[in-house]
């Protein structure tokens, strides 16, 4: 098998990248919850992963020549969406707090998650590297 | 990296957060003003939040949004009018006019800005521990 390094991580530096920016904007939505007029944003998370990994919904460069190469780590940008309000409020913002906090904690996690995976397999680099 | 934005968007929430917790103060401290003419008496001040693009529209840093006080506003509710022939400062039908702060809803808005102050500050504690355990990616 031969092993790329720059594969070696699979697909969670590209999941870290995605969680943060996911991050970011709740992070937006908590600061401007009493902002008037302010429209609560979200990316979707498994749309963007794809679009990251190259498939549906993903833009490929198109290969005219076969010395062309492959662009590994195009980083693609996920599109923005607006979050749909539960309760409609008389000053135009739509964030919902509690769904904001509830996921802001779910991205926290599923950010750990990816480093814990991510530490395995350096681990594993590790021990192939020593062999002991 | 986008983790170290939320220390930006946290972090400005906190400032306009204080400082509506401080036109608040200001409006409970000047609730009992009296003045001898409509027109000079304190009124009620709020500020006015804004949303703050701070990054570049078509970017990774798009959803990047702050918030800012855009500008103080007086409120524009009628003054109290109060029958006071002893007071110095009446006029000289012996009316004082009293400030049009509404105590109740200054409470109200007191709890809604430290709840959203304690809001942002688990985000920024979050992020913080989510950046410490990348910083030891690998250890």
């Amino acid at each position: 098998m031969a092993l790329s390094i720059n594969r070696a991580f699979g697909i969670f530096p590209e999941v870290l990248r995605l969680e943060g920016m996911r991050a970011q904007t709740l992070a937006s939505n908590i600061a401007n919850a009493d902002t008037p007029g302010y429209k609560a944003r979200d990316i979707d998370f498994r749309q963007a992963l794809d679009a990251a990994d190259g498939k549906a919904g993903g833009m490929r460069l198109q290969r005219t020549d076969p010395a062309h190469m492959e662009p590994a780590g195009i980083a693609s940008q996920p599109s923005l969406l607006y979050q749909v309000p539960s309760q409609p409020s008389l000053d135009g913002n739509t964030v919902d707090l509690q769904h904001n906090q509830a996921e802001f904690a779910q991205t926290a996690l599923q950010y750990e998650a990816a480093l814990t995976f991510l530490n395995g397999r350096i681990r594993t680099l590790r021990l192939a590297i020593k062999g002991q | 990296m986008a983790l170290y934005s939320i220390f930006d968007i946290a972090g400005s929430a906190l400032t306009a957060q204080s400082v509506r917790l401080n036109t608040v103060a200001s409006n409970l401290a000047n609730a009992n003003d009296v003045s001898s003419d409509a027109k000079s008496v304190y009124r009620a001040r709020q500020p006015v939040f804004k949303a703050q693009l701070q990054g570049a529209l078509w970017s990774e840093n798009a959803s990047r949004v702050g918030v800012r006080v855009d500008r103080i506003q007086e409120s524009n509710a009628p003054a109290g009018q109060r029958y006071e022939p002893g007071n110095p400062l009446a006029d000289k039908d012996g009316y004082v006019y009293t400030s049009n702060v509404n105590v109740i809803e200054q409470m109200a808005d007191m709890i809604s800005a430290s709840r959203s102050y304690q809001n942002n500050v688990n985000v920024l504690t979050t992020a913080q521990k989510l950046l410490r355990n990348t910083l030891q990616l690998g250890k």
